[in-house]
């Protein structure tokens, strides 16, 4: 966190806009699994991004270019959906 | 159109939100409120009030959408009353925070139990701490007057908080008085657009609301709450006048009434004001110097000009329609607290609750000084 702010600065309500939110990355730990790409394998059809509850995929615009691992938490959604067995779970 | 018309508080809050023309009433019925929504919703039924309508399952769902609607920037208005209220209070709690700006129209009734559908101020008294701003009308044109006042109150910058106007339960809601609505045009305009200042479901500009806040600023949260509803007070007085402009009629977070070179005098709340106004006039034909302070606004509360309005008061009296089992009752509180140090004697009687009747024989005894803890109660009362 940053420095704390007073409460006459803080928005009404506290409505949070992504810009001022910190962005703490939480891939400290996971389940002991993490998924490996098959970029070879991948048709872009973007259901692991759509069912990432971590929001760990990453795109470079509309293309699938991989998980990133600071967010992914393992939990393997991502390898069940991918219909191409693009994606895989593989022991830290 | 002017003029007078015979209407109840309810059908009087009714013609203001007609006239309001809210985008969303998310409601759910209940004595003594439903006249109100009832009426309300005949007028969206015959093409007079564009509003949507969204008829929930509970008063927990009607404030949980209430919240919705406005903060997607929709002028939003609901009502309830008593079991409502206390179903609702969660949520308004959750509105409050998030600085929603909904008006609700509130028809005073007890708190079970026993459970009972008449008038006491025992659900208003509930969400006292929840950071909404309470109103209380005296008679149906107060009522209207207030309701028609609500949303820019609610909707000013500089306060961002649900509006609740409260009228007594039957004694208000049901009972036909007469009552001068502004023309449509007039109310129309003086109720004007409405504006969110903060876009907040945007997806243009997308933003969480009502984020989890941990000890490092759920405090700092409260406290901005706290400064916002303070800050309805001069909102509150500016808007009175304004509308005083169309109407003629004055309102305020208080009313003085003959307190000028009063000895004793009455504070209450609610539609108690007009039955101890008679009274007052009565004793001060006869030559008893009494007057009434009637609050208007019980949050925020004046509490500097409540100490103002009875500086030279000897003995201030003070009504409450909602009791504390084992402490102060809510209004005998807040007086308490704004007198402290002044040196007037300070008394205060609980009465009416679950609409027993406070009588004129009964203010005439408690301005004469016989001061019971509880009015009209059978068996041994404490005087004080």
């Amino acid at each position: 966190m940053g420095e704390l702010t007073s409460w006459t600065d803080l928005p009404a309500g506290g409505a949070v806009s992504p810009a001022g939110a910190p962005r703490t990355a939480t891939g400290g730990w996971r389940t002991g699994e993490r998924p490996e790409t098959d970029l070879s394998r991948c048709v872009n059809c973007l259901l692991c991004w759509i069912y990432c509850p971590d929001s760990a995929i990453t795109l470079d615009g509309e293309t699938f270019t991989g998980v990133d691992l600071e967010y992914c938490k393992g939990c393997g959604i991502c390898a069940e959906v991918c219909p191409e067995d693009a994606i895989a779970m593989v022991a830290e | 159109m002017t003029g007078l018309q015979l209407l109840t508080g309810g059908e009087a809050v009714a013609h203001a939100m007609r006239q309001i023309d809210p985008d969303v009433v998310p409601v759910y019925p209940i004595t003594p409120q439903t006249p109100i929504i009832q009426g309300f919703a005949k007028f969206v039924a015959d093409g007079r009030a564009g509003t949507e309508i969204v008829n929930v399952e509970s008063e927990h769902s009607a404030m949980s959408a209430a919240i919705g609607a406005a903060l997607a920037g929709a002028r939003t208005m609901t009502a309830t009353s008593s079991q409502g209220l206390a179903l609702m209070a969660e949520v308004v709690y959750i509105a409050a925070s998030m600085r929603a700006p909904i008006v609700m129209a509130v028809g005073n009734r007890a708190l079970s139990g026993p459970i009972n559908i008449h008038c006491d101020h025992s659900d208003s008294m509930l969400v006292r701490d929840s950071g909404v701003v309470q109103l209380f009308a005296e008679n149906a044109q107060e009522a209207y007057d207030l309701t028609l006042l609500a949303p820019r109150l609610a909707e000013h910058p500089d306060v961002l908080l649900p509006v609740l106007v409260c009228q007594d339960g039957f004694t208000i809601t049901h009972s036909a008085e007469p009552v001068e609505l502004l023309p449509d045009d007039v109310a129309r305009r003086f109720v004007g657009e409405y504006r969110i200042p903060h876009a907040a479901l945007d997806v243009a500009r997308p933003t969480t609301q009502g984020p989890f806040a941990m000890p490092d600023y759920y405090y700092e949260f409260r406290r901005q709450q706290g400064a916002a509803i303070e800050g309805a007070a001069a909102v509150l007085a500016d808007l009175a006048e304004e509308l005083e402009a169309l109407t003629g009629r004055r309102l305020g977070a208080l009313e003085d009434y003959r307190l000028d070179g009063a000895e004793t005098a009455l504070v209450a709340l609610g539609s108690t004001a007009g039955t101890v106004k008679d009274v007052v006039d009565e004793l001060r034909a006869e030559g008893d110097e009494v007057g009434l302070l009637k609050l208007i606004s019980f949050r925020p509360f004046p509490a500097a000009a409540v100490a103002a309005a009875l500086e030279d008061v000897e003995s201030v009296v003070v009504l409450d329609r909602a009791d504390s089992p084992g402490g102060a009752p809510p209004l005998r509180a807040e007086v308490a607290a704004a007198l402290y140090g002044s040196g007037c004697r300070l008394d205060g009687s609980v009465y009416g609750l679950g609409g027993r009747d406070l009588h004129p024989a009964d203010v005439r005894a408690l301005l004469a000084g016989t001061v019971p803890t509880h009015v009209g109660l059978r068996g041994p009362a404490c005087h004080a």
